[in-house]
């Protein structure tokens, strides 16, 4: 390992090392913290400026229901998870299809259809935009749920394209001759070969794309309009507009925002981390 | 029927397998990407019919001091954000050790990695507020005042950068950290007993073996700088005056504020460009090794 490992018998090496991390993790997360705290103060101590000590009071169920009540929150947040669950799904089903044919069949242009769905997966937003938004307009699906599903299902499809094929190609080749000895058909091979054994990959890529496609800002200004269809991401920069002096109430939206994504992630931070370096580095 | 399904479904499944993804990606995002390319030849309000003005949108955008004012702040994100992977890589340094509550603290480390954008701009807007800041408190310490740096035109690109390196950062330490627990332990060995240690280690030890993760973090990196909207967005909007604006974020204005479609195209097109020459290095090192096998 480097560095060198602190031995386990240096005791007080150990604990003074703790202790320093601690600290720069203290320092690291300090701008969240500190609003996780305004998110409980009460409003009078919001007005009297005190926005950076302990709180005086904790009004963690006032302020969190206050939020839910007095704002389209929730609304936002169903939005978003209406928006988000069949986008992951819908990137599951049509990775797998194109990293399965992409990593075991050989035809003329595999390599430049995997190098457009790796490389779209760069393109900056913009250059999409106004194409995108026209074309939603143009079918009628503007300002609805699914020009948001559409759009994130094909965009991420790009990265989890990358991902799948990789994935797959490193499977051992003789389960693939030996299921070609049998006389099993393409689509056997996939489902009783293929399926089973990327339950990881799909876990990762779902933690992913689930991350990707909640947290987007763009795509969601982009292509909604309305409160009824908004995702969080919008919502909450509404919010910070019309409540602009209830910090602790905008404090409360802004720690909503955040926990399905920070919670998915502590739920399934193996996955989360393997997908991240394997679709980074396995490339 | 079903016999020439049977002689040919060695070819046509796998092409059904593709088709539903390819199109999709195909017409959602490569066609959409090439028709603002063919966009950014005309004028359009984004509603009425298009006209045909040639290279005039570029010829405008040559003109244009916001033009110069994006490219400016992008070369800022650009460099500012190069410090991302050393200072990743410091960090991944201090937390790589095997101690019980270590795995626990450094989980802790990659949160600011989930957050959306929004949550970070929101975050970094209250920690730049020139009266009840974080930042201000802490000049206040120092009987000194807090510039305000989100309405000062020399500052504001400068602190929107700082706030997007933290989940930068964060994103790099995971990357590192990865590579740190693929290092080969036998090289580390030889090293020691070579009598390297420290800083020598580092830089001819392990940072070698680091060349694969290095490279993706510094593309990563690279790629993300070009693509900052949501930061600029969220925590200025462009301003003060238009002085922190990227050119993803002007295109954004021109096209949805002001209905310049084709000049906001015009500008996707440059930032394309621009981003092509990366994106076409980052593939090229991604699919060669896999040639020399292949």
């Amino acid at each position: 390992m480097y560095p060198r490992p602190i031995p386990e018998t240096a005791r007080s090496a150990r604990a003074a090392y703790i202790a320093l991390v601690v600290a720069v993790l203290i320092l690291w997360l300090l701008p969240l913290v500190t609003v996780m705290l305004t998110s409980l103060r009460s409003f009078e101590e919001v007005m009297a400026g005190n926005y950076w000590g302990w709180p005086k009071s904790f009004n963690f169920v006032e302020n969190y229901t206050a939020v839910f009540k007095q704002t389209a929150l929730a609304r936002y947040f169903v939005n978003s998870l209406i928006i988000t669950l069949p986008s992951v799904v819908g990137v599951l089903v049509l990775s797998t299809l194109t990293g399965y044919v992409l990593s075991r069949h050989r035809f003329p242009g595999n390599r430049l259809v995997f190098a457009l769905f790796v490389g779209g997966n760069f393109l900056p937003a913009q250059i999409m935009m106004i194409p995108v938004r026209d074309l939603m307009v143009g079918v009628g699906l503007y300002d609805t749920y699914f020009a948001l599903i559409i759009f994130h299902t094909a965009f991420q499809t790009g990265f989890a394209t990358l991902f799948m094929r990789n994935f797959i190609a490193a499977l051992p080749d003789e389960l693939f001759q030996a299921a070609r000895a049998e006389g099993a058909s393409p689509w056997q091979t996939l489902w009783h070969v293929v399926v089973p054994l990327i339950r990881p990959a799909l876990a990762a890529l779902a933690i992913l794309t689930f991350t990707f496609v909640w947290n987007d800002y763009f795509w969601a200004i982009v292509l909604t309009q309305s409160d009824a269809v908004k995702p969080v991401t919008a919502g909450l920069n509404n919010l910070r507009g019309e409540w602009t002096s209830a910090w602790n109430l905008v404090a409360a939206a802004t720690i909503m925002v955040a926990i399905p994504p920070v919670a998915m992630f502590f739920m399934m931070q193996r996955h989360f981390i393997a997908g991240l370096t394997m679709g980074a580095v396995k490339g | 029927m079903s016999q020439f399904w049977r002689r040919h479904r060695h070819w046509l499944a796998p092409t059904l397998f593709i088709l539903p993804g390819a199109l999709l990606f195909g017409i959602v995002i490569i066609l959409a990407s090439v028709q603002t390319i063919w966009v950014s030849f005309f004028d359009w309000d984004g509603v009425g019919p298009m006209q045909w003005v040639g290279l005039a949108n570029y010829e405008q955008l040559a003109a244009d001091p916001q033009f110069y004012t994006s490219l400016k702040n992008n070369v800022i994100w650009l460099v500012m954000f190069m410090l991302a992977p050393p200072l990743g890589l410091a960090l991944a340094l201090l937390l790589n050790q095997a101690i019980a509550g270590m795995k626990f603290l450094k989980s802790l480390f990659f949160v600011p990695l989930v957050l959306a954008s929004v949550t970070v701009g929101v975050v970094f807007t209250w920690v730049y507020d020139p009266t009840f800041g974080l930042l201000s408190l802490i000049y206040g310490w120092f009987g000194a005042t807090a510039p305000a740096l989100l309405s000062d035109e020399h500052l504001v690109s400068f602190a929107v950068v700082i706030a997007a390196l933290w989940p930068q950062i964060a994103f790099c330490l995971v990357l590192f950290l990865a590579g740190l627990n693929n290092l080969n332990e036998d090289l580390i060995g030889a090293g020691r007993v070579d009598g390297a240690r420290g800083f020598a280690m580092l830089l001819h030890v392990v940072l070698p073996q680091l060349r694969e993760v290095s490279f993706i973090a510094l593309a990563v990196t690279v790629i993300g700088a070009l693509r900052s909207f949501d930061m600029v967005a969220v925590m200025t909007s462009g301003g003060p005056f238009g002085s922190s604006t990227v050119l993803a974020y002007q295109m954004y204005e021109q096209s949805i504020f002001s209905y310049r479609f084709g000049y906001g195209a015009a500008i996707a097109t440059v930032l394309f460009a621009i981003m092509a020459v990366f994106i076409a290095w980052y593939l090229r090192t991604l699919l060669r090794p896999e040639q020399e096998t292949a």
